[in-house]
């Protein structure tokens, strides 16, 4: 059905979609490098403060143009006319996933923003500790995201 | 779900892994430039794999489920022009992808012989390596050549 769907899209769909889907990648990759290097970085100071810094100048534009970009093709597509709670189910995980998300995002940055400020103080990973749990929670929250946006499940 | 939707689903998720190990190694780029000492370089070996496993599978899953489709959809065939494009886009940028990667190489390698060497301290030419040029351009003609692929994949220009 989606693939139908997408043979008929209408060409003025196309700009918007493109800005959702840029964005969710940039906030993708984001989480993706963020995540690797507050993984891999084993109390390195220059590597936290790289996995921190990503999700903050990566992830956070990312996710605020995927945001905007769903809005913009949501009310392109005709969602908002509907009925409220007939929008079918991978609608709903898109928007838990990116409302959710969101928050969870800035949590994780307030988080790891303090925990950067105490690495000076040789403080610090146990806050950067969490960030990195709730970047690969929100990137296997992104995961099924994606999933559901392109395969479109009932 | 029909079976072609997973295995659309599975294609659209091979191009997110596929853009966000590129993304990946943008940031991996811009933090080596600054890196001088064979610790700092070979730090970020772990963090290189993530990104070339993410290249890996979003490429090989692209191609091989984006064949599927062509030939599994219908209204779709693999002689169509937007899907042609796709995969000749597709060969240039792994074409690019790999020259890029063999750039950087360059630097991991210098700095795991230094190390070797007992040169632990900041090494200019270990810096000039990791700052090439050509893995910079390489790896800025891979991303525009994946956004051409995506903007194909949206528009689908002569469908």
């Amino acid at each position: 059905m989606s693939t139908v769907l997408a043979a008929v899209r209408p060409d003025d769909w196309n700009f918007p979609l493109l800005v959702h889907a840029a964005g969710a990648m940039v906030l993708y990759g984001g989480l993706l490098t963020g995540a690797s290097a507050l993984g891999f970085a084993r109390g390195d100071t220059r590597l936290l403060r790289l996995g921190y810094f990503t999700l903050l100048a990566v992830a956070l534009p990312g996710w605020i143009v995927m945001r905007v970009g769903a809005q913009w093709i949501y009310s392109k597509e005709g969602w908002d006319d509907l009925p409220e709670g007939t929008e079918p189910g991978w609608l709903g995980i898109g928007f838990l996933t990116a409302e959710g998300g969101g928050l969870l995002l800035l949590i994780s940055l307030i988080a790891g923003g303090i925990g950067v400020r105490r690495l000076r103080d040789g403080g610090g990973s146990g806050l950067l500790k969490a960030t990195l749990v709730i970047a690969l929670i929100l990137l296997a929250a992104y995961t099924v995201a994606v999933w559901a946006m392109a395969g479109k499940p009932d | 779900m029909s079976f072609d939707d997973w295995m659309l689903a599975l294609h659209v998720l091979s191009a997110f892994a596929y853009v966000g190990g590129l993304i990946l190694f943008w940031v991996l780029i811009v933090a080596v430039r600054q890196t001088d000492t064979p610790e700092g370089t070979i730090r970020m070996g772990p963090v290189v794999n993530v990104g070339n496993a993410a290249v890996g599978i979003g490429a090989g899953g692209t191609i091989l489920l984006g064949i599927w489709l062509a030939f599994s959809v219908g209204g779709y065939d693999i002689w169509d022009f937007w899907i042609i494009a796709a995969l000749v886009l597709w060969v240039v940028a792994a074409a690019f992808g790999r020259r890029t990667g063999e750039a950087y190489l360059a630097g991991m390698k210098k700095a795991q012989e230094l190390q070797a060497a007992g040169q632990t301290g900041p090494n200019a030419e270990l810096l000039a390596i990791n700052r090439t040029r050509d893995g910079l351009v390489m790896h800025a003609l891979t991303t525009v050549v994946v956004l051409l692929i995506i903007l194909d994949m949206i528009w689908k220009p002569g469908a």
